[in-house]
């Protein structure tokens, strides 16, 4: 790992300042990402500013019914929370079946947030990624690429977004509270993150110096349910997961929320889905048509075509069992 | 909480004997409260550390080496490289009059040559003061290559492979009557093609050195499961005398085959203490493990069926593909299970090889058995399927009597009652026979069987007993205890033969100042180890009994040494004897020793002879079941029940572990792990256990574990080997309860869910 200097400020004021004078400066979360990626030599920041030491850690009531979610909180806390498992399961689901219990205890909402591809090439130092090292090319294209991205991809880019949480975060149209030198502003989850385009390594739309401070949800749909298929039962990355959140008023659908991992280089919220599904009945039929749909974009390679199928599967499946359990109730 | 296994049964109901029974782990207190020290857990004042730098091409040649950014990083004391090194003396050439020639993991001479040979070779090695200055260091080292064409492409190549060659062990090919024309005239046949991927070594403790030198003399803490042949092999690159270097390895974080070779990180551990004058520890990061130590190889097999309509089978035909390093590796014996497991009046077995610019493959539990066995047990029960037959009366109505190819008698095979007792304890009679016919809720339900086959081996070991005047009985041999229970296994047969409590046998091991024991392979270690064992007690006994039947005021004066036996912590003749403690005070001695010494040219006489007389081999019947989604087609295994014909068992729960970590092993093969070896470039680009899918615990379903317990006529106290036959089977008895659940044959593996959807 390459040296670098520590700091670890007592305010958030003295974190932007050191984040705005210290020349690459990277902040520290919980480190399961970023500390892995600076002994992998992909990521060399001059300065660590660890902010673990800012009071962001709690997840409070709004006045609305949503919550307020401090970006320090804690995977492990976050997924064990009784108001994110009663009234945001879909959360609760998606943070669970994230990495290992060790790494959720130590990862924050912050960090998962700016989660970082698992793309093989961008993790080999030896091989060509636009990514990592802008206008080397990209090795995926023609090479291992069945963990790769079919949605918003580019030509120099196929690389997923490898996080869940922020699948559901999508799905409950979270909004992400972001702080500068120069104030604070609020920003869609579903636009926090980039597509790749000409410019892979740009991955969202932060300004350098500015730090994700907390979440806030909206008043929670009303069933909510988050599906990972993934190569083995636990500890790997989605091949495609759905996050999806159903009401259904006499067979017909009321309200469809649906995002999307594992298949793009965001969270993918599946717009053109849920469009035609609500106001739709609530059957096989239709799910199959709006998943369909969604993934009428898709773009394949040789390793990861299987991903259209599978996608439409999983969404048609995980609606399926949505609007069973609401018939039960 | 507790994790409450249901064990199996003892294996032995005899109170008066410790073979059988469920003996704890003697190591288990020093690995569970930490005590045990492992080979990068050794100190030194003076210890440096080492790290690796990898080449980035698959082959060629440097041109240049800068090294000056690493040498400027604060703590760096040297970086090593082909220009700066005085080499090191070439490996041997492979030789069976001196086994230890087989160690090499690769005929490279590192940092002795320019040449590049696979993508991740070693290509410089930095020492520093601290592990992170010698790996930042590292990745400072710039080299320049002048790149060769390279075969990297398994797919691509295996079209050039040739015939393997056969060893005196392993036979590569084998033909009886006429098998092509006989599967063309078959009424029923089958004709599959199977490939199965690379996979890498994952022991939990990646592979470590820690090197001292003092003058010509080393001592080198060492994970390894060949203590000797690793001592002869440094003596011999390093030039100097092989009684000089002490090799110790108490400790091995599990082997699997991956630590049974030289590799790079010892040698270049040792060469940087060397040329330091310091002391060295180089512990190999994952992805170091991936590119400097071999693994499995990739294969492509054909396995063609042809029988009658009552099952009968007229014609066997297995081929393989695997591949080598240019460098070192060798074909496996993909073909070894088929030679035996099927009565079939013709047969065609060939295995062939292709060399390729990738690092050596190497030994991985049940080297080509286990991928031999996935691709024989899906095509029999393919063949099950176009029968309309159960699997299980198709194995059954085609086990052999006698050696299908050679004709010898099997020392012992219970292939029969280990079938039958499987489907009983599993419920196989409740299995519906179509396919994707049983559900659970929404989950598609599979059952399958695969037969396990691994030969029984047994090698040379040397071993001393020595009874003290206190009573403790020292068993003194060279094995490697890698988390199996070696040395326990080896205390309860010595406790046993000499009547003493299993709490005064002590059993020194994993030192290469012991009398050298065998290697830990090939399933080997225990039988091997306990024919000396049983061979230096036997040697005691006499000697004992001759001091008992002479020493002043002996009970057993006088007594035909036949009649005395080894027993309650001394000799006894009917009502009469003395304690051990008696005798040496009686006899004015404060130890008695005996010893036996493995001879190489003995070993070889033995094999050979028995080889023409039977065939030795552990077997077993896997039942599997799974649950498929069907929507997204994810398998998960469910249940999973093993018979094992393992001859004697030694200790009952030992075994049940080895048993069962091969079936964990298998079902990572059957369903997950894939070593993704870039073909435009020969890199491997999973370097890591988050993106190398070994199973997780959520994985792997209870796994029950049975055997039959019926000693081998012709190893020692009738235990055979069983490190290896667990895994074998496993693949093709998942693949076969998918196929039940699915309609699907997946023969390509691992059997992931894109190649169900």
């Amino acid at each position: 790992m390459k040296p670098f200097a520590y700091v670890k400020p007592a305010d958030v004021e003295a974190a932007l300042h050191a984040a705005a004078t210290e020349p690459g400066a990277k902040f520290l979360g919980g480190g399961t990402n970023l500390v892995d990626l600076m002994r992998e030599g992909i990521e060399q920041p001059q300065t660590v500013v660890d902010v673990t030491g800012l009071p962001f850690d709690t997840v409070e009531d709004l006045p609305d019914g949503g919550l307020r979610i401090g970006a320090l909180v804690r995977n492990s806390a976050l997924a064990a929370d009784p108001r994110v498992r009663d009234r945001y399961p879909v959360l609760s689901q998606a943070l669970l079946s994230g990495a290992s219990g060790q790494l959720r205890n130590m990862a924050t909402v912050g960090g998962n947030l700016l989660q970082r591809t698992r793309c093989l090439y961008f993790y080999d130092t030896t091989s060509a990624c636009n990514k990592r090292e802008p206008g080397s090319g990209c090795d995926a294209l023609d090479g291992f690429n069945r963990s790769c991205a079919i949605l918003g991809v580019s030509d120099s880019c196929i690389a997923t977004h490898p996080s869940d949480m922020c699948v559901a975060l999508a799905a409950l149209d979270a909004v992400v509270e972001v702080r500068g030198t120069g104030g604070t502003r609020r920003v869609p989850v579903t636009d926090l993150h980039r597509l790749p385009g000409d410019t892979p390594e740009i991955e969202t739309d932060l300004a350098p110096g500015e730090l994700i401070t907390a979440v806030e949800l909206p008043p929670a749909p009303a069933d909510s349910r988050y599906r990972k298929v993934r190569d083995r039962a636990s500890y790997a990355f989605a091949l495609v997961s759905v996050a999806a959140a159903l009401e259904v008023s006499d067979g017909t659908v009321t309200l469809a929320r649906l995002a999307l991992g594992g298949i793009a280089p965001k969270p993918w919220r599946a717009r053109e889905a849920e469009r035609l599904l609500t106001g739709g009945p609530a059957d096989e039929a239709a799910f199959r048509r709006a998943a369909e749909a969604e993934l009428a974009a898709a773009s394949v390679r040789d390793g990861n075509a299987f991903k259209t199928s599978l996608a439409t599967a999983t969404i048609v499946a995980t609606l399926r069992e949505l609007s069973q359990e609401g018939a039960v109730r | 909480m507790s994790i409450k296994y249901a064990e199996a049964e003892p294996a032995t109901t005899d109170a008066t004997k410790y073979v059988g029974r469920a003996v704890d782990r003697i190591d288990g207190p020093a690995k569970t409260t930490g005590e045990a020290r492992f080979a990068a857990e050794y100190s030194y004042p003076d210890l440096a550390y080492a790290a690796l730098v990898h080449a980035t091409i698959p082959r060629g040649r440097i041109t240049a080496i800068d090294t000056a950014a690493a040498r400027a990083v604060r703590g760096v004391i040297d970086v090593l490289t082909h220009e700066s090194t005085p080499a090191m003396k070439p490996p041997p050439k492979p030789s069976v009059l001196d086994l230890s020639s087989m160690v090499a993991g690769t005929s490279v001479n590192y940092l002795g040559t320019d040449e590049v040979h696979w993508n991740g070779q070693p290509i410089a090695v930095v020492v520093a003061e601290t592990p992170e200055t010698a790996r930042y260091a590292a990745s400072l080292v710039r080299p320049a290559y002048q790149e060769l064409p390279a075969a990297t492409d398994f797919e691509a190549e295996k079209h050039h492979a040739v015939p393997q060659k056969s060893s005196l062990i392993s036979e590569a090919s084998a033909n009886k009557g006429d098998a092509p024309a006989a599967l063309a005239a078959a009424p029923y046949a089958v004709d599959l093609t199977f490939s199965t991927p690379p996979q890498s070594h994952n022991a939990i403790e990646p592979h470590a050195s820690t090197a001292v030198w003092d003058g010509d003399r080393l001592t080198l803490h060492e994970g390894t499961q060949n203590i000797p042949w690793t001592r002869r092999h440094l003596a011999l690159r390093f030039g100097v005398p092989e009684k000089g270097i002490r090799i110790l390895s108490p400790y091995v974080g599990g082997g699997f085959g991956g630590k049974g070779s030289v590799w790079a990180g010892t040698l270049l551990a040792v060469l940087a203490a060397r040329v330091t004058g310091r002391a060295v520890r180089l512990a190999l990061t994952r992805e170091s493990v991936y590119h400097t130590v071999g693994g499995r190889t990739a294969s492509t097999q054909r396995v063609a069926l042809g029988a009658e309509a009552d099952g009968r089978l007229t014609a066997l035909i297995h081929t393989s593909v695997s591949r080598t390093g240019r460098t070192g590796g060798s074909g496996e014996q993909i073909t070894a299970g088929s030679r035996h497991l099927y009565a079939a009046p013709n047969i065609h077995l060939q295995q062939n090889v292709v060399q390729l610019d990738l690092l050596a493959n190497t030994f991985m539990r049940a080297p080509g058995e286990s991928i031999g066995t996935f691709a024989m047990e899906s095509a029999v029960d393919e063949l099950a399927w176009k029968l309309g037959m159960d699997p299980i009366e198709l194995r059954m109505r085609n086990e052999p009597e006698r050696d299908p190819l050679g004709g010898q008698e099997f020392s012992g095979r219970r292939l029969r009652e280990a079938y039958a007792l499987g489907a009983e304890r599993f419920g196989w009679h409740a299995r519906d026979p179509r396919a994707g016919a049983m559900r659970d809720g929404k989950w598609l339900v599979g059952m399958g069987v695969a037969t396990a086959y691994h030969p029984s081996l047994q090698m040379m070991a040397s071993v001393t007993v020595r009874l003290e005047a206190a009573g403790t009985l020292v068993v003194r041999c060279g094995l490697h205890e890698m988390g199996m229970g070696t040395a326990t296994v080896q205390a309860q047969i010595a406790a046993d033969e000499m009547g003493v409590p299993l709490e005064q046998v002590r059993v020194e091991y994993g030192d290469s100042d012991l009398p050298p024991g065998p290697q830990a392979g090939g399933s080997m270690q225990t039988a091997t180890a306990a024919a000396g064992v049983l061979a230096a007690c036997a040697k005691l006994k006499r000697t004992l009994t001759g001091l008992a039947r002479r020493a002043p005021g002996s009970p057993l004066r006088g007594t035909r040494p036949a009649d005395v036996q080894a027993r309650d912590g001394g000799l006894y003749a009917g009502g009469r004897g003395l304690t051990y403690k008696e005798l040496l005070s009686a006899a004015g001695r404060d130890h008695v020793e005996a010893e036996v010494k493995g001879s190489t040219l003995a070993f070889m006489a033995k094999f050979l002879r028995e080889r023409r007389k039977w065939v030795k081999a552990a077997t077993g019947a896997h039942f599997c079941e799974v649950r498929v989604d069907p929507d997204t087609m994810e398998v998960r295994v469910s249940r999973w029940l093993g018979v094992f014909d393992a001859g004697t068992i030694i200790n009952a729960r030992t075994a049940a572990s080895q048993l069962r970590g091969g079936i964990v092993m298998g079902l990572g093969m059957a369903l997950s792990e894939h070593t993704l070896i870039d073909p435009r470039n020969g890199r491997v680009v999973n370097p890591s256990l988050s993106e190398y899918h070994l199973p997780v615990h959520a994985d792997v379903p209870h796994i029950d574990v049975e055997w039959l317990n019926e000693p081998d006529p012709n190893m020692p106290l009738g235990l055979r080997g069983i490190g290896e036959v667990g895994i074998t089977g496993v693949a093709a008895a998942v693949a076969n309860a998918v196929r039940h659940a699915t309609g699907k044959r997946v023969a390509d593996l691992p059997i992931t869910l894109d190649k169900l959807l």
